[in-house]
């Protein structure tokens, strides 16, 4: 086969008009048209839960549209200026270039300040709706295999978008970014030996220097927004590898996706959902101040606002380090070991690196080496949920600390009450909502249960000719059958002795763990259940 | 200079060579205006102070005092177990502690809280001269430090290093120890406000005229009738209170109305 029996003469006309002579010339040099069939004709499956990751991607275009509006008026430097803008207020105060170049945006620039307030609540959103997305993945089981990889660059970039959000509320240099960054000045310092070296090397200096901002801003434009591009490519391009989960559903198989084709109903849904997330953070910036970086003035190591918190999603952080009792710090072999830091340093980090690998913790206790595309109703993988739910708690108690000044204070409390009850809660509260969870998820099972086998009571009394009474029951209808009896059923793994004939320890672990994972369990309706069932009266 | 050689010119000159009799007459005026104005001064808080401590309103004031306070504070305002002594708080801390309605107290507690004025302006006028002729402390402030025209920029700043930690950088009230707090300051009256700075009620610090001048309490003032006469440039404040008020807006609202509209985006047509 050569190339030139191939060619055409160019002189054919096409059908089409304007837009298929476009498309054709478009196509003869980019082979456009197979990436276009085979994207066009992707499936995606229908269920607002799937829309949550889209959200998180549409805020974070509306990030850099109004970021790189900010950049053309922000300044880093921390240079000292008197104050000369509009506000009333700051008149003469002195302050550093990065903080009056805000508060310009802020006031003198036309737009500045609904640019900021859409910078800041599209951050605000692009965390949160991750951090849903993310927990819509774990308890529907989307993590499993084939997309191991893909939830830990998922949740790589949750820790990224942290950075971004943590570096972006550093750069005004106002009160509250300053106090911000003295407490990781202080996290950093708490480290036995290299602390105080990483905190000279990170603030050129003394803190607070006349560096950081600099420093803070090339990450915050440069370099944390490239690799999150990048690892987004990755991400949905994974998304596309992988093809869509789907909820388990009447022909919704491993082998099958059921949902509209990307072009054209999906491309249209999709494409107006970014107007909606748009247009719902315009409103919240059009109507709600955030950070009124004007209330807090210039950044002074001497004072300290009430009520001085991180954005929500460092919360947890922050709350960790309000949770840790007093007087944990001594001084061994000439250093200072601050174990109020060290605690819920290791504590946060073993956390993370946990929700980070969890998909190959689960895949190695339960041995399940398929793939998956139907996800798991969360009820249908009890101790999942649980572990989920155990962890929510934990995360939601460290976050709430967070806040405990702002909870005693509206809720006429104590601090110490508010601090108390949440430590109870960061370490009982996991262990509760474990247990429950699991009890209400296998409650809910026997119930699927129930309903398959014996159908819906419908409230009606029936007397039969012989004198019985009976409550008819309604069949459940076979489209919602499916879904309640289509789940795998696992079995604890077996102790099985390697070629040796011995078993191992770490065998006898994850035995132990297996066990653990799915000793409660309610097994699925069979065909042959099914089939008796019905020849009841019910 | 040649050019600025004008008519105008000499008869200025000439109007302004002073006899020595001049000199003397402007001294003796400068004289009568600063001495009469200082005279008048003086009279108007003479005759201030009078009024105050007026045998009549003092004795009025006794009497109030016994029947609502002597209970806590014991009939010679010398203290009880369950209320301090109030010799020598002076008239700035009755005023601020009737004058908002947290005495008398409604009950015990970390902190007297805010009511509804429990007397009249003359009622209270009477038991701050009660207390106040009990013994010296610290007076009623001067209308000049209450006007909320000094300098705000200056008072931000202050209110910032001194204030802030515990009322927040906008006013907004935050959390003390075991159940007290700092009250937000939204539409408190200068007048107490600068009692409160002078007197220290409850847990706050006396911020003494060595530590802030009146001045600098004028200017104090000033930022906190800015904040109430300006509401926030972004649109709703969100109660100031920081970025916990943000988050949970983000969260219920803000994330609430995105997830109703993907599940309004997802449903399927009937």
């Amino acid at each position: 086969m050569s190339t030139a029996t191939n060619m055409k003469p160019a002189a054919t006309k096409k059908p089409g008009g304007l837009t298929g002579a476009a498309a054709n010339y478009i196509d003869e040099r980019t082979s456009a048209s197979t990436l276009v069939k085979e994207l066009g004709r992707k499936i995606f499956p229908d269920h607002w839960s799937f829309m949550l990751g889209e959200v998180a991607l549409y805020s974070f275009v509306i990030i850099l549209l109004s970021g790189s509006f900010l950049t053309f008026f922000f300044q880093a430097s921390m240079a000292e200026v008197h104050y000369d803008g509009s506000y009333v207020p700051l008149k003469g105060v002195e302050m550093s270039v990065a903080m009056a170049s805000s508060l310009d945006i802020s006031f003198d620039v036309r737009g500045g300040l609904l640019m900021r307030q859409v910078h800041h609540w599209a951050a605000l959103l692009f965390v949160a709706s991750i951090g849903l997305h993310m927990l819509r993945i774990y308890f529907t089981g989307a993590f499993r295999k084939p997309r191991e990889l893909n939830w830990v660059i998922g949740f790589v970039l949750f820790i990224l978008a942290m950075a971004e959000g943590f570096t972006g509320y550093s750069l005004p240099d106002d009160l509250l970014s300053g106090n911000g960054l003295r407490i990781i000045d202080g996290m950093v310092k708490g480290i036995p030996v290299v602390g105080t070296w990483i905190s000279f090397l990170l603030f050129g200096g003394e803190f607070p220097g006349t560096d950081i901002v600099g420093r803070l801003y090339s990450l915050h434009i440069l370099l944390l927004p490239a690799i999150i591009v990048a690892l987004i490519a990755i991400h949905l391009l994974f998304v596309v590898v992988h093809k869509h989960t789907q909820y388990p559903g009447a022909g919704h198989t491993n082998e099958r996706v059921v949902g509209y084709p990307v072009l054209p109903v999906y491309a249209a849904k999709a494409g107006g959902f970014f107007f909606i997330v748009f247009g719902v953070v315009m409103l919240m910036a059009s109507f709600f101040t955030i950070n009124p970086i004007w209330n807090y003035g210039p950044y002074d190591p001497s004072p300290v606002s009430a009520g001085t918190q991180p954005d929500w999603y460092i919360g947890f952080a922050d709350g960790a380090l309000r949770l840790v009792p007093p007087g944990l710090e001594w001084v061994w072999f000439g250093h200072t070991w601050s174990f109020n830091i060290l605690i819920p340093l290791t504590v946060i980090g073993i956390f993370i690196v946990t929700v980070l690998i969890y998909p190959f913790i689960e895949a190695w206790i339960t041995g399940d080496k398929r793939e998956h595309h139907v996800l798991d109703r969360p009820r249908n993988a009890p101790t999942r949920t649980a572990i989920g739910a155990a962890g929510v708690t934990f995360y939601a108690g460290l976050w709430a600390a967070a806040s405990s000044d702002i909870i005693a204070t509206h809720f006429k409390l104590t601090m110490e009450g508010v601090i108390h009850a949440l430590q109870v809660i960061v370490i009982l509260g996991p262990f509760i909502a474990f247990f429950i969870t699991k009890r209400v998820c296998l409650a809910l099972q026997k119930k699927d249960r129930e309903i398959v086998l014996h159908g819906y009571e419908s409230g009606r009394i029936v007397r039969l000719p012989g004198g019985e009474y009976i409550e008819v029951h309604q069949p459940v209808d076979e489209y919602e059958r499916w879904k309640l009896v289509s789940y795998a059923d696992y079995q604890p793994l077996e102790l099985t002795p390697n070629a040796q004939g011995k078993v191992s320890p770490l065998q006898r672990v994850r035995a132990g763990l297996s066990r653990w994972f799915f000793e409660d369990r309610i097994a699925p309706v069979g065909t042959k259940e099914l089939e008796e069932s019905h020849g009841d009266h019910h | 200079m040649p050019r600025t050689k004008k008519p105008t010119n000499g008869r200025a000159r000439r109007t302004g060579r002073r006899s020595p009799v001049a000199s003397v007459a402007l001294i003796a005026i400068g004289l009568l205006f600063t001495g009469g104005a200082y005279a008048m001064v003086s009279t108007s808080t003479a005759t201030a102070q009078t009024e105050t401590a007026s045998q009549q309103t003092i004795s009025e004031g006794e009497k109030l005092f016994a029947a609502n306070c002597a209970t806590c504070h014991g009939l010679s305002a010398d203290g009880t177990g369950t209320g301090p002594s109030l010799i020598g708080v002076g008239a700035a801390s009755v005023d601020f502690q009737v004058g908002t309605g947290r005495m008398p107290m409604q009950a015990n507690g970390p902190q007297a809280i805010v009511k509804p004025v429990q007397f009249t302006e003359e009622q209270t006028a009477a038991l701050v001269a009660y207390v106040a002729s009990l013994a010296p402390g610290p007076a009623l402030p001067e209308a000049e430090y209450l006007d909320a025209e000094g300098d705000a920029a200056a008072g931000a700043e202050l209110f910032r290093i001194n204030c802030a930690m515990c009322h927040n950088v906008a006013g907004a009230g935050g959390a003390l120890t075991e159940g007290k707090y700092a009250p937000a300051l939204e539409g408190v009256s200068p007048e107490h406000i600068y009692e409160a700075m002078v007197t220290g009620p409850q847990n706050m610090p006396v911020f003494n005229d060595m530590n802030i001048s009146p001045e600098d309490k004028r200017d104090i003032i000033t930022y906190l009738k800015y904040l109430d006469n300006n509401p926030s440039p972004g649109g709703f404040a969100l109660g100031s209170l920081g970025p916990v008020s943000e988050g949970l807006f983000l969260w219920i609202f803000g994330l609430g109305a995105i997830v109703a509209l993907t599940v309004w985006i997802a449903a399927k047509s009937n």
